[in-house]
């Protein structure tokens, strides 16, 4: 399945800038592996030692957080549209 | 010949049905409407509460959007009963078929003892500040009104704050509290759009409070020159209606957004990073989401670089903090869709979508906001975002750090 995959900007220094990747994999586990493989180093900000999602990141399948959907086993197909959207604070 | 206003005054009473006040209670008991075409300033001072107000000469633009069906039972009413008889004939001109005219109009229902009520008064001035707003019938006079006796909290007078105390001010939000121990620096102005360079060195909250003033003397600014705590935030948040978060740090956020959940209070939250920024609304006494239910732990300090460590663009926080005035004036106001379990995401170097809305939803088993929460009370937040000196390997200088930046 080949998907987009919207990338913060605290997270670009990994994909040369970019805010938008291509990436493949039928669960969204196997998109971040995908992920990992085209941009080394992004896996660590995303996952935790365990391979959970770290508690200060969502992901978004098509607007809806996979925590609510089966986490990193939610099915992906075609063309879904997958946000990375980690806690910000800042406001001064 | 030509008639003189006795004789029209005659026509209009015989054609229309003449009621006094206790045949007016009886139909408004079994769904009349009633309609004062007394002036604005007649009806300010006093008028009965389920009427609907359209001044005499407003009546025939006006009364088709406030009244569509041409069957309802129809009073009309004035001060004395003169004017609403000629109005009840416009009102049959105009097809309404159940038009009554109540004797002795506001001053009898009035010297009954019956209930009314007065709006504020606004002074001249008020009148001609606020005509805009007046002129939106979702806010109108009575939403002006509720604005002017709101009070709403910014924790932080900076970024985000400087908008938000703007644009909350110049529509007449009539208390607002400003907490922030900071003073204006020179680079804070890239994007602090409510401070100016001959205020560096001040207070935040002085040199808002100042700019405020110059824009709208009317709004009462409640200086908190305190960095916000687990021991004072309770005390602090509880005469305000509406916080806005306008803060830049983690243990900040998960603190605000505690209190608030344990006070029922609403919080308004937004945050920025560059290009990049969200805004939505912590309502979870109205079902929404908490902000623990959106990020359960907070970033480590290494993942999570502040504004002064990576940047922040002054658009921005113009943009976010925007929202956050929008939306704490449609939760004073109570109209609207408040963006509960809705987050919107700006990405403005984005190719595609801009703007995102994102689905944000009740954790059920938040620590914090869900039924059996485990978490009863306030906790220590630096040590909760690994700042603390109760954490490991925590050293005072990083405390320092947010101390430093707690209440920007």
């Amino acid at each position: 399945m080949a998907v987009r995959v919207r990338v913060p900007t605290p997270l670009r220094r990994f994909t040369g800038g970019k805010d938008e990747v291509p990436a493949e994999g039928a669960s969204i586990r196997l998109v971040l592996e995908d992920l990992e493989r085209l941009h080394p180093g992004i896996r660590e900000r995303l996952l935790d030692d365990k391979g959970e999602i770290r508690r200060f990141v969502n992901i978004y399948l098509n607007g809806d957080d996979i925590r609510f959907l089966e986490s990193l086993n939610s099915k992906v197909k075609d063309g879904d549209d997958i946000s990375i959207v980690p806690a910000i604070a800042g406001g001064r | 010949m030509a008639k003189t206003s006795k004789h029209l005054l005659d026509e209009a009473r015989k054609e229309i049905k003449q009621i006094d006040i206790d045949e007016a209670r009886r139909l408004l008991e079994v769904g009349a409407v009633i309609i004062d075409v007394r002036e604005s300033d007649e009806w300010r001072q006093g008028h009965i509460p389920q009427a609907i107000g359209i001044p005499r000469g407003f009546l025939e633009i006006r009364v088709e959007e406030k009244v569509p069906d041409r069957k309802t039972l129809v009073i009309m009413q004035c001060a004395s009963g003169t004017r609403s008889a000629y109005a009840s004939r416009v009102m049959r001109e105009l097809g309404y078929e159940n038009v009554h005219n109540l004797l002795g109009g506001f001053n009898a229902w009035k010297d009954r003892g019956l209930p009314w009520e007065a709006d504020r008064q606004f002074t001249q001035d008020e009148l001609t500040r606020y005509s805009r707003h007046f002129v939106i019938p979702e806010v109108g006079e009575k939403g002006q009104a509720k604005l002017l006796d709101s009070k709403v909290l910014l924790l932080g007078a900076g970024a985000l704050g400087s908008p938000v105390a703007l644009y909350l001010a110049a529509a007449g939000v009539g208390t607002l509290g400003l907490v922030d121990f900071d003073v204006v620096d020179l680079s804070n102005l890239q994007r602090q759009i409510i401070h100016t360079v001959d205020r560096v060195g001040m207070p935040k909250t002085e040199s808002a409070q100042k700019q405020i003033a110059a824009m709208n003397p009317g709004i009462k600014v409640i200086r908190h020159d305190v960095r916000l705590t687990s021991e004072n935030v309770m005390e602090i948040i509880m005469p305000y209606d509406v916080i806005v978060n306008c803060g830049d740090n983690f243990p900040t956020r998960y603190l605000i957004n505690d209190a608030c959940v344990f006070s029922k209070k609403p919080l308004v939250d937004g945050a920025i990073f560059r290009f990049e920024g969200n805004a939505t609304v912590f309502y979870p006494d109205k079902g929404g989401p908490c902000y623990r239910c959106l990020y359960p732990e907070p970033a480590p300090p290494d993942m999570a670089p502040s504004c002064a460590e990576a940047g922040v663009l002054g658009a921005l926080p113009g943009l976010i903090g925007s929202i956050e005035a929008l939306e704490a004036i449609k939760l004073l106001l109570g109209r609207g869709h408040p963006l509960i379990g809705k987050m919107i995401y700006f990405d403005s170097l984005s190719d595609r979508d801009y703007v995102r809305v994102l689905k944000i939803r009740k954790d059920p088993n938040c620590p914090v906001c869900s039924e059996h929460g485990t978490q009863k009370g306030l906790i220590d937040y630096e040590a909760f975002c690994g700042l603390g000196p109760s954490a490991n390997g925590a050293t005072a200088s990083s405390s320092d750090h947010v101390a430093s930046a707690a209440a920007r």
